[in-house]
């Protein structure tokens, strides 16, 4: 069975599991879209207040808002394995189990879970968008599209590297580290807003270190038509989040590393 | 007299021990405040430098925002854990044999909880933006002192109304858990409600105006815009003193409907397990 199909039919098996409590399912799933929303209210109230930060307008501000968090809701969903790896599997040794597999430790992790209840902060995301794009009163042409959905894709990667490389550290320090919570939740906290609303460090951080301005600022400035805002020459902004996807990478050859010494805690 | 409030004495000075072992989520804790924190103020700075009046000065804002990542535990963001894993397991009716009234037992342990990790993470965050932030040039986002003695004082005197008004809110949301028999749904409600009727998510003043009187009447208000806005003399006088009130009202209120509560509750206790 090759990979794909393999991945296929570990899905399969999550969803039918999360299905055999649909009224847990729909109750959690709202209630995720509750505790983000949160996030949105502050946005409105903001805006309610200032109408406007450094010249950025709320509907501009809600498509930024809504990429990152659909982009986050689908990392979230993917990673589950990776994200409670520590407690579950160095802590208890049931890693080993997982090495004597013939097969990849990432395939078998991303497996363990499809977490279907991040559908509502993948709806809540959405709404977000369609909010921002409906009030930007643009002709959204398909070049656009393709820009953004370009960005989702290359922000999902680069979530999804960030929750590998919180795993990864899990081989030194056994139990997860919340730290990690700053790049993931906070990322979308910092990346909801345009990078140049931010101290020029903070803005470094975000494109040289982690480079969430690549996978949402710069693209989704772009499809807004604000490319004059980032500096940038404009055939470049739809390419970035390229960034995302070599970060993926980059934490995949460190997770390598890190499973090369890892040694078990189990008895 | 002593010898009536021993046992709850016991229960807190117990609690409070353990509570202070989690060292490592704390200083995990703490890095994520600081980056919260920052992300916050850099975003509210970008939207004041654009702004002609606003009800709150930025200063004051920046205040704020410190004060309340550093309060940020002493909310009753969910339902004590040991609590929830009692209702579950129906020890709960153990807690129901001691010779104790139930609600001030719950109540100092509440009380136990607001004390003691808020302690370790305000610390450390307090002299971060407060003395490390000036040291390191970076006076204007750093948490200035108290606007004067007497906000001081009255600050002192409403953070200890918060952890009276927190254990409140926290021991009637443990009596829905007992009646519900979960904790998910208190939970999965009161996160976002506390978040935003706190003032944590975005200062209450700077909410819309035509919200402000509501705002300022309901209960969360005194979880902690009360005292921050004391701190930054943005409440001054008459005003501060009838927050004050206000907070010691709510206090009174919810301790109250909450010994009604569970009152009720207890007499139809269903203790699960087996």
């Amino acid at each position: 069975m090759n990979a794909l199909r393999l991945y296929g039919r570990y899905v399969a098996v999550s969803w039918r599991a999360q299905m055999q409590y649909p009224g847990a399912f729909i109750a959690t799933s709202i209630g995720a879209f509750g505790a983000t929303v949160v996030d949105f209210i502050a946005i409105w109230a903001l805006f309610a207040r200032f109408r406007q930060i450094e010249g950025w307008r709320f509907h501009e501000i809600a498509l930024f808002y809504g990429v990152v968090s659909v982009a986050f809701a689908v990392a979230d969903a993917l990673t589950r394995g990776f994200d409670i790896f520590g407690p579950q599997f160095v802590k208890t040794g049931d890693f080993d189990r997982l090495l004597v597999r013939p097969r990849s430790t990432v395939l078998q992790l991303m497996g363990y879970e499809l977490r279907a209840t991040r559908i509502g902060r993948l709806a809540q995301g959405m709404i977000a968008w369609g909010v921002g794009m409906h009030f930007s009163g643009i002709d959204w042409t398909w070049n656009a599209w393709a820009t953004l959905l370009f960005a989702v894709a290359g922000g999902a990667a680069l979530f999804c590297g960030i929750l590998v490389l919180q795993a990864t550290l899990a081989f030194w320090t056994v139990e997860s580290l919340e730290i990690a919570n700053t790049l993931t939740y906070g990322g979308v906290e910092a990346a909801q807003y345009p990078l140049d609303v931010y101290a020029r460090w903070f803005r470094n951080f975000l494109i040289f270190v982690v480079p969430l301005g690549c996978v949402t600022y710069f693209p989704v400035a772009a499809a807004l038509g604000r490319a004059d805002r980032t500096g940038l020459p404009e055939w470049l902004l739809p390419l970035t989040p390229v960034f995302g996807f070599l970060f993926l990478a980059v934490a995949l050859r460190v997770w390598r590393f890190g499973v090369r010494r890892y040694t078990s805690t189990g008895s | 007299m002593t010898t009536a409030i021993r046992p709850y004495q016991a229960v807190f000075r117990a609690r409070f021990n353990l509570l202070l072992q989690y060292r490592a989520a704390a200083l995990a804790g703490f890095g994520t405040q600081c980056w919260w924190g920052a992300i916050k103020i850099m975003v509210l700075a970008a939207f004041f430098r654009g702004a002609g009046s606003t009800p709150m000065t930025l200063k004051q804002a920046i205040d704020y925002i410190w004060l309340a990542q550093a309060l940020l535990t002493l909310l009753p963001w969910s339902v004590d854990p040991d609590v929830a894993r009692m209702v579950r397991s129906g020890d709960v009716g153990y807690d129901r044999l001691r010779p104790l009234d139930t609600y001030g037992f719950w109540y100092a342990r509440a009380v136990a909880r607001r004390t003691a990790t808020p302690l370790l993470r305000a610390i450390p965050m307090v002299l971060t933006a407060g003395v490390v932030l000036p040291v390191l040039g970076a006076s204007d986002w750093a948490l200035s002192p108290p606007a004067g003695w007497n906000a001081a004082l009255l600050f002192t005197v409403s953070l200890v109304l918060v952890v009276a008004l927190a254990a409140a809110v926290a021991t009637l949301m443990e009596i829905i858990t007992v009646a519900a028999l979960s904790e998910r749904g208190v939970n999965m409600i009161m996160g976002g409600v506390i978040i935003v009727f706190s003032g944590n998510l975005v200062p209450l003043p700077l909410l819309p105006d035509w919200l402000q009187p509501f705002l300022q009447l309901q209960p969360l208000a005194g979880l902690l815009d009360t005292p921050l806005r004391i701190y930054s003399a943005h409440l001054v006088g008459a005003a501060a003193v009838t927050a004050l009130v206000r907070q010691v009202l709510w206090v009174l209120v919810l301790v109250g409907i909450g010994r009604v509560a569970m009152a009720r509750v207890m007499a139809r206790l269903q203790a699960q397990g087996g």
